[in-house]
This record gives structure tokens, sequence and C-alpha cells, in this order.
């Protein structure tokens, strides 16, 4: 079954062809963002910056540089800071819950709907639906952190003063550059998310329960932070796929420093061969039952 | 619910014969005899030898040769549990079989499967959709699973397959407002989004009404008259008597009949039965005439004399001829064909001790 599934059918045999089968993504695409549950999850996201700023600019008493969220201390000199501290408090656990939700329900979902069977007969292909939906997934890691720093930079210029931004290499940036590094920072957090979604994505094809992939995603994303502040276990702690999750402070350094983007980005890349090595070998082989 | 409407599946009226248009044929390229009968043993739609399916230590399916020839409409029966989903998921390359082959449409499956799926339209254990899309959202997404079906048709072949099974006027309402028969009707929709070669519905009337049972059957029909073999999985004998060419009954995981109807009834007795106050009568005549009467196992006062002819050499107005001049007051005569459900019993075990 594998082999066949990969094989590209002879045009010869059929002849009508749609375009390459990339309709397929974009429904994908349009159910998930249609779902309200996607967008509750976006608002949710957006509320982040919005809570924090809020609650920086009623309370009256400033604090002490280092105490609370790195850089809140900075968001009333420079609301640019808004996006950065709202990644810090969403990274270790929202994120990780809304891209659980997303990656455990992508097979697991259509398996509890039934309509797993009807993708397949279509027939879809299991390494092709597979892949779109991992793509499905990766796209909501983006757009979540998209949606968090464009909400991060409006409410910021909107209640905090906007100005050149001070590195915390002590350099001046411009307004435009931090937006730029803003929307890097952004990528940084994307990519750091995509192991898990792979994660999720694998589990999502042992179950046809999709809330019990979903858990089991968050758990496990919960577990490797957990792992990951355990000293005697210091030998893994570069191999845990949420290791480089708070990493992005680099990125706010003058000079750039790209380095520790490189190391998160081949982490990831690892977390995606193994388990999407894994998640082809159990879905192609996988009686579909429900 | 659906206001009642005569016609609700539509007969297929615009859509071409592949015989009768070379620009039409869409993904059909085989041209295939409607039901003629004579089908040839090398063509046959599905084919299966030894197939097998096992969960653990649990034989779902035990070696069945299921032989499906083109242009059949199939009746696949069997008690529930006796095996009808698993085999239908092998065929679709849902499941793969612990051993045993498959061909489908000539090709073996599921090697080929990217070949022989797009021309093949099911209905399997059920339909199911998202719930918060609408059914016409619902059609288009499962459409464009299937990477050989033309985006530039999916709005009018979407429009189509819902005024086929008479779901226009809910085609923009969120599927989890439909009824069980709607969704039903949807699902067979799905089917029908492409023209298909071989359609494999499992139990395509369930939750539907009188007049939505009626409908289905017009429509399996139609599409058998248009060549689209027609694989029917389905615990309603009535249902297989009046719409199925062929049949096979399936008990316990294993194939215990199969061949055209008119042979699967074959096992049965044609018999008389006759209706009268002279019951002594009537079995002491027709004892004489070498037949086996009994009395009807029926609580009334004048029970019916029930004979089998079993190849006897007597018509039945002979019969009734030697009635009448025996003395017997004939109420009613009936010549009663084996009915299929008898048969179906006979083959599957009596009420709810059916073979597990």
């Amino acid at each position: 079954m594998s082999s066949s599934d990969v094989s590209v059918p002879n045009s010869a045999e059929v002849p009508v062809r749609g375009r390459g089968g990339w309709d397929l993504l974009g429904s994908e695409l349009a159910v998930l963002f249609r779902r309200r549950r996607t967008w509750a999850m976006l608002v949710a996201i957006a509320l982040i910056p919005i809570l924090l700023a809020v609650a920086v600019r009623l309370s009256s008493s400033t604090l002490n540089p280092g105490e609370g969220p790195p850089f809140l201390d900075r968001v009333t000199q420079n609301g640019l800071f808004v996006g950065f501290t709202a990644m810090v408090v969403a990274i270790p656990l929202f994120l990780p819950l809304t891209i659980g939700v997303v990656a455990g329900d992508t097979i697991a979902g259509e398996a509890g709907l039934g309509t797993l069977r009807y993708l397949l007969v279509a027939p879809a292909g299991r390494v092709r639906l597979l892949l779109v939906k991992y793509v499905g997934a990766a796209v909501f890691c983006l757009v979540a952190t998209l949606t968090l720093t464009v909400s991060g930079a409006l409410i910021g210029a909107a209640l905090f003063p906007v100005g050149p931004v001070t590195l915390l290499s002590g350099d001046t940036i411009s307004v435009a550059e931090s937006l730029l590094r803003s929307l890097l920072v952004a990528a940084y957090v994307t990519v750091s998310l995509l192991g898990l979604a792979m994660i999720g994505l694998f589990i999502s094809t042992l179950t046809d329960v999709p809330v019990g992939a979903m858990a089991a995603t968050v758990v496990v994303s919960v577990v490797a932070q957990i792992l990951d502040v355990i000293p005697q276990l210091s030998w893994l702690h570069p191999w845990l796929f949420s290791h480089y999750w708070l990493g992005f402070a680099d990125l706010l350094r003058q000079p750039l420093d790209l380095g520790s983007f490189g190391q998160n980005a081949i982490v990831q890349a690892c977390y995606l061969a193994v388990f999407g090595a894994l998640a082809y070998s159990r879905f192609v082989t996988k009686d579909i039952l429900s | 619910m659906v206001a009642f409407s005569p016609g609700r599946f539509r007969s297929p009226g615009c859509r071409q014969r592949p015989s009768d248009s070379s620009g039409n044929a869409g993904h059909r390229r085989d041209v295939h005899d409607a039901v003629t009968g004579a089908t040839p043993e090398g063509d046959l739609a599905i084919e299966s030898r030894g197939l097998t399916k096992r969960f653990g230590k649990q034989t779902a399916v035990n070696s069945i040769d299921l032989a499906v020839p083109r242009g059949s409409v199939f009746g696949f029966l069997g008690p529930n549990g006796s095996g009808k989903t698993t085999t239908i998921r092998m065929l679709l390359a849902l499941t793969q079989a612990t051993s045993g082959t498959v061909s489908v449409l000539g090709h073996s499956m599921p090697a080929r499967l990217h070949h022989v799926l797009p021309r093949v339209g099911a209905l399997v254990e059920g339909p199911a959709f998202y719930p918060f899309l609408s059914g016409a959202a619902n059609l288009r997404r499962l459409d464009t699973a299937d990477r050989h079906a033309s985006s530039n048709t999916r709005g009018a072949r979407v429009q189509f397959a819902l005024e086929r099974v008479g779901l226009t006027h809910a085609a923009d309402k969120k599927v989890h407002a439909y009824s069980l028969g709607m969704k039903q009707r949807l699902g067979i929709a799905n089917a029908l989004l492409l023209p298909r070669d071989l359609l494999v519905l499992d139990e395509p009337t369930n939750g539907l009404d009188p007049q939505g049972t009626r409908e289905v059957r017009t429509l399996v029909r139609s599409l058998a008259a248009e060549g689209t073999t027609v694989f029917v999985s389905s615990h309603l004998l009535a249902e297989v008597d009046q719409i199925c060419t062929h049949a096979a009954v399936m008990s316990a995981g294993s194939i215990v009949a199969q061949g055209t109807l008119a042979a699967l009834r074959q096992g049965g007795d044609t018999r008389v039965r006759v209706r009268t106050p002279d019951t002594a009568g009537a079995v002491r005549v027709l004892t004489h005439l070498g037949l086996e009467p009994f009395l009807a196992p029926d609580d009334r006062a004048d029970r019916d004399v029930v004979a089998p002819l079993r190849g006897s050499q007597w018509q039945p107005e002979a019969i009734v001829t030697a009635l009448v001049a025996g003395g017997v007051r004939i109420r009613g005569f009936l010549v009663e064909e084996p009915s299929l459900e008898e048969r179906f019993v006979a083959l599957t075990g009596e009420g709810f001790d059916v073979v597990q």
C-alpha cells in the first residue's frame, strides 16, 4: 500500500485531471479557518498582549527592572515591547495548547467525524492527506504567532509611546527595523512550534478520538518543558523541541545573532523527520475502521 | 424534515451513456453493457479470492470469493455482524486484507487504488460529514480530495448531485441541522459527484422514509440502466428482492450462497396453498396426488393446507380440478414462490440465533 500511495497516476489512464491536488490544501485551510474554534483560539491569542498592555497601563506602580516577565519593565517606555513580552508569556503554554488542538485534530478529527473514510475513498491518497494536514497545522502556527505580533504592535502603539527601540545589547534601532525584528521573532516562534505540530500529527494518527490526541500533544509539550528544567538531564536538553523556545531574545541584539535561530531550526527539523516518518509508517498501513 | 414531493431522486436524463457519446465520456473508459444476464466469466466488476480479515483471534471475513458481474445490481446480504462492512472496507482499500486478493474494475486493490477509486462512488457505513459546513460545502470539500475531479465543473457537479437526491433546497443548510434521512441522501449525492463505473452502497436506505426508500430504488435502477454496476449491502430483503439481479449471502464471515437472484431462490420450494374448510379432505386428495401436504402452522380455525410441489408433474390447475372433484370446498388457492426471506433465514439462521 505504501508504495502505491506515492505513485503518480498514469495520466493516459485517467484523462480528467484537477489542479494537481492543490484544491485539497485550499479546502483544508478553508475548513480550518472557517471553524469557530479556530477563530476563538486566534481571538484568545490576540487578547494576550491586549490584557498585558491594559494591565500595565492601568497600574500606577512602576516595575523594577527584572520584575515580572522579561521586557515587561520596558513596555511603559516603548509600546513595541508589548509584542515581545506577550510572546514570552504565550509560548510555554498557550501557543502549544492551540497547536495541540489543531495538530491533534488533524487525522483523529476526521476519523471521529467519519469523514476520513470518505476522503480516502475519494481517493485523497494517504500520503497526500498527511502532507495537506501538516501544512494546514503549520499555517496555523504562522497565523497564531502573527496574530500575537500584530495585536501586540497595535495595542502597544495605542497605549504607549512608540519610538526607536533600545535593544538588549544597548544599541538603538529605528521603529521600522524593530517591526522587522518583530516579524523575525514571529518566524522564530513559528519554527519553534513546527516540531510539536508534527508530534501532534503523529499522535493524531494513533487514535479516532480527537480530544485524546489534543490532550496528549499538550501533555508532551509540558513534559518536554519540565525535562528542560531538570539539571540532571542536561545532556538531553539540546534535543528537546522546547529547549530553544525562549531563545528569540538573541534576535533582539545588535548585530543580529541568528545562531539560536539556526540551532532551533535544526532541532525542529529532526523532530519533523522522526515524527513525520512515524506518522507516515503508521498512517499508510492503518486500518480505517472509524 | 423534507417536504414530500414525487421524484426527489431525479432520474438522470441528462447523463449520457458512454456508448452514446464520445466527448462526454469523462472518466468512463469501459463501455460495458447494461444488464445482459449472460456476463462473461472474466468480466467482473469486483472479484475476490480467498479474501480474509482477522482482528486478533476473531475472523471477521473468512476466505470469501466474491464475483460481482459488470452491469449487475448486486445485493450483498447478511445479518448484522456477518462481515459485510469489513468486506466493503477491504474492497475500497480502507483496511488491509489479512490474506487473499481483491480486484475492482479489473485492477488489483489496494495496489492500484488511484486508478480504481476515482471510478467508484461509495457510501460506507452510513454518511459522515462536517456538521459545521453546509451540505453543498461538504460535497465540495470531499470532491477536492479526488485530485482528478475538475475544479471547473465542481460547482455544477455538486448542484447536479444535490438535485438528483432532492436536496437542492437544503444545500446551504448546515449539516448538523439535517435529519438522518437527509444525511443519507447527501451521502448518496457524494457517491454521485462524478460519473462512476461502480457504486458501493452500504445500507443506502438506512434512516429513509418509505418515499425515500422508493426513490433510492428508482435511482439505483436508473444508474444500472446506464451501465453502472451497483453493489448494495443490505439486510432489508424486500429491498434486495426488488432491485437486485444478483446477490451473495454472508453468514459469520463466509459467503453461504451467491449467484443470480433467480438461482438463489431455487434453493427453496414452490408450494401450493389451499384455503378450505375441508382440511382433511384436502390433505387426502393432495396425498393421493403424490404430494406431501401439511397444515400451515396457524392459529385460525380454518387452517390452510400447504403442499410443496418438489418437481411434481402436477400443474396447479390440475390440482384444483382434483380437489374440486374430491369434494373439497376451495376458498382460496395460491402458488407460492419461495421468498428470498425464507432462503435467507434458511442460510443464516432464525431470529437472534444467527451464527456468530
